[in-house]
């Protein structure tokens, strides 16, 4: 505790001459510490702005002796991270596709790279474990069941171009004909090849319908999906004859397939990421298991 | 100090006070604010940057009207966290026809400044039918019902003539037209000639409009427009062939 309080008499301080019922005001002065910081805010706000853009002009506003901004800022910083991995990325791009898992130090490189790009860009539609969404069309990428190829090359095409999107004329394309919407069998029809289907998968089936539903496949299924459902990487046409489905492989999916078709997109990447960020990914992709 | 002490004139006389006091703040803003409207180094001219279309005006008013901007900014600051994970930093021309803009740094969901053609018109209606379908870390609500809501464009060209009366460059074919561009952008089947003459590549230079059936419904909901805004969002600059002024 305070032992002596130093208390100044009433009459040792002058007032302001300001009075309300008998109450007058002291007139102490602001303590010096505020007053000395008060000022140093003026002197630091005179500094500002001629350190940094501030004042208008005739036609811009002046840009301050320190020569700030902030685009340049954020280029400058972009360019930092990208030297610092310069010589890396530069061995990536032009490193063989196929030499880059042979390589440790560029291998694990790529796949760190790969993997930040993958849950930055990619994820969104391929889960972020790269799992893809089951029965939606949004293909799993851990296993070794490839629509368009699982070889390294193959990977970095479909990455680069994209599938079925109309911005890259490029991207891989291939379109399944809405066999009930336009028209092109009868609904007895598609019934019959929804059982070949579900038997050729080894699935419940109706054996009377699934042997009609094997001319009706040959006649208008089998020339992108291959004879006994086999699939065909080169048209992104699945496999029909295994578990392993894409928007679902029950009685009442493949109806809805065969009848309305299927067209997934998938956005084209040539820009957007640059060659070396393609490449990290498709070699995080290629690694996740499925890799050929 | 015989002029400070004059404070108590002013002080004392409260309609003086209230005039004065107005004064000032209208010399503040009239320093801060009257140079951006001049000076040339705020005013950046973009090649590319097209009014909306009809039908994506139609969907930026369903993002507001569903408050999308609470969650989401549309503004790529000048950071390297935010170029590297959403694009090139945001121009001001880009929402130059954005009345108002959406433009923010608040972000409970990701910035969607450049979400444009980052995702397939399928993912879109997926994710805003049901957010967790796609992205089960998701907290969004579900948007369901848009697939059901019908649209006609009936009114499309009056909204279009408010943004015009505010600055927007619709000319009076665009509103003319407004409700056969509006239709026609939704059905690739439809001709699009007149929609693309008016607003695509030969009329602004860089790209055309997209048209698609973006709900994949024969029928035009708020779906598709609602998607058709924002596969539009943060693509009419073509940063391939555009750098922007670094000193600016």
């Amino acid at each position: 505790m305070c032992a002596k309080q130093v208390k100044k008499a009433p009459h040792e301080v002058p007032t302001t001459g300001h009075e309300w019922d008998g109450i007058r005001e002291y007139d102490n002065p602001m303590p010096r510490w505020w007053v000395w910081v008060f000022y140093a805010t003026i002197v630091f706000s005179i500094w500002y702005t001629a350190a940094y853009p501030a004042w208008p002009l005739i036609d811009r506003a002046t840009r301050g002796y320190l020569g700030q901004n902030t685009r340049a800022d954020v280029d400058a910083e972009i360019k930092r991270f990208d030297d610092a991995n310069a010589e890396i990325k530069a061995k990536l791009v032009a490193a063989d596709l196929g030499a880059i898992a042979k390589d440790d130090a560029l291998n694990q490189y790529a796949t760190a790279a790969g993997a930040a790009v993958f849950k930055t860009w990619c994820a969104q539609c391929h889960g972020s474990g790269a799992a893809g969404v089951q029965g939606k069309g949004y293909p799993n990428l851990l296993d070794n069941d490839w629509l368009w190829g699982g070889a390294i090359e193959d990977i970095h095409t479909t990455i680069s171009h994209g599938i079925r999107n109309t911005t890259d004329p490029d991207a891989r394309y291939s379109e399944m004909p809405k066999f009930g919407v336009d028209g092109l069998l009868e609904p007895a029809q598609i019934g019959e090849v929804v059982e070949y289907v579900l038997q050729i998968s080894k699935q419940d089936h109706d054996a009377t319908k699934a042997a009609a539903g094997a001319t009706v496949f040959a006649d208008n299924c089998a020339a992108c999906h291959m004879e006994n459902g086999a699939g065909d990487r080169a048209q992104g046409a699945p496999a029909l004859n295994d578990a392993i489905w894409l928007y679902g492989g029950d009685r009442d999916t493949l109806t809805q397939t065969v009848t309305g078709a299927r067209f997934g997109v998938m956005p084209s990447w040539t820009g957007r990421l640059s060659e070396d960020e393609i490449r990290a990914v498709a070699t995080y992709v290629h690694s996740l298991g499925g890799g050929e | 100090m015989a002029f400070l002490d004059k404070h108590k004139a002013i002080e004392t006389h409260a309609t003086l006070l209230l005039v004065l006091s107005l004064l000032v703040v209208t010399i503040g803003g009239l320093v801060q604010i009257v140079p951006l409207f001049y000076l040339e180094n705020t005013i950046e001219k973009v090649e590319g940057v097209r009014p909306y279309t009809p039908l994506e005006l139609a969907g930026r008013d369903i993002y507001i009207r569903e408050g999308c901007y609470v969650c989401h900014s549309q503004m790529i600051r000048p950071m390297r966290d935010e170029v590297e994970r959403y694009g090139h930093y945001s121009l001001a021309a880009e929402s130059m026809y954005d009345h108002p803009f959406q433009w923010g740094s608040k972000r409970t969901g990701p910035d969607l400044a450049r979400v444009g053609g980052r995702y397939s018109d399928a993912w879109h209606v997926d994710h805003l039918t049901n957010p967790q379908s796609v992205v089960p870390e998701s907290v969004m609500p579900k948007y369901e019902f848009l697939l059901g809501n019908e649209l006609d464009g009936k009114r499309i060209a009056d909204v279009m003539s408010t943004h015009a009366l505010v600055g927007v460059p619709y000319t009076e074919a665009m509103i003319a037209e407004a409700k056969a561009d509006f239709a026609a952008q939704a059905d690739p089947n439809a001709d699009s000639a007149g929609l693309q003459e008016r607003y695509g590549s030969a009329a602004f230079g860089v790209k055309d409009v997209t048209v698609s059936n973006f709900d994949g419904q024969p029928q035009l909901t708020e779906m598709d427009a609602l998607v058709a805004y924002l596969q539009v969002l943060g693509t009419m600059v073509d940063f391939s062939t555009y750098t922007p002024d670094p000193s600016r």
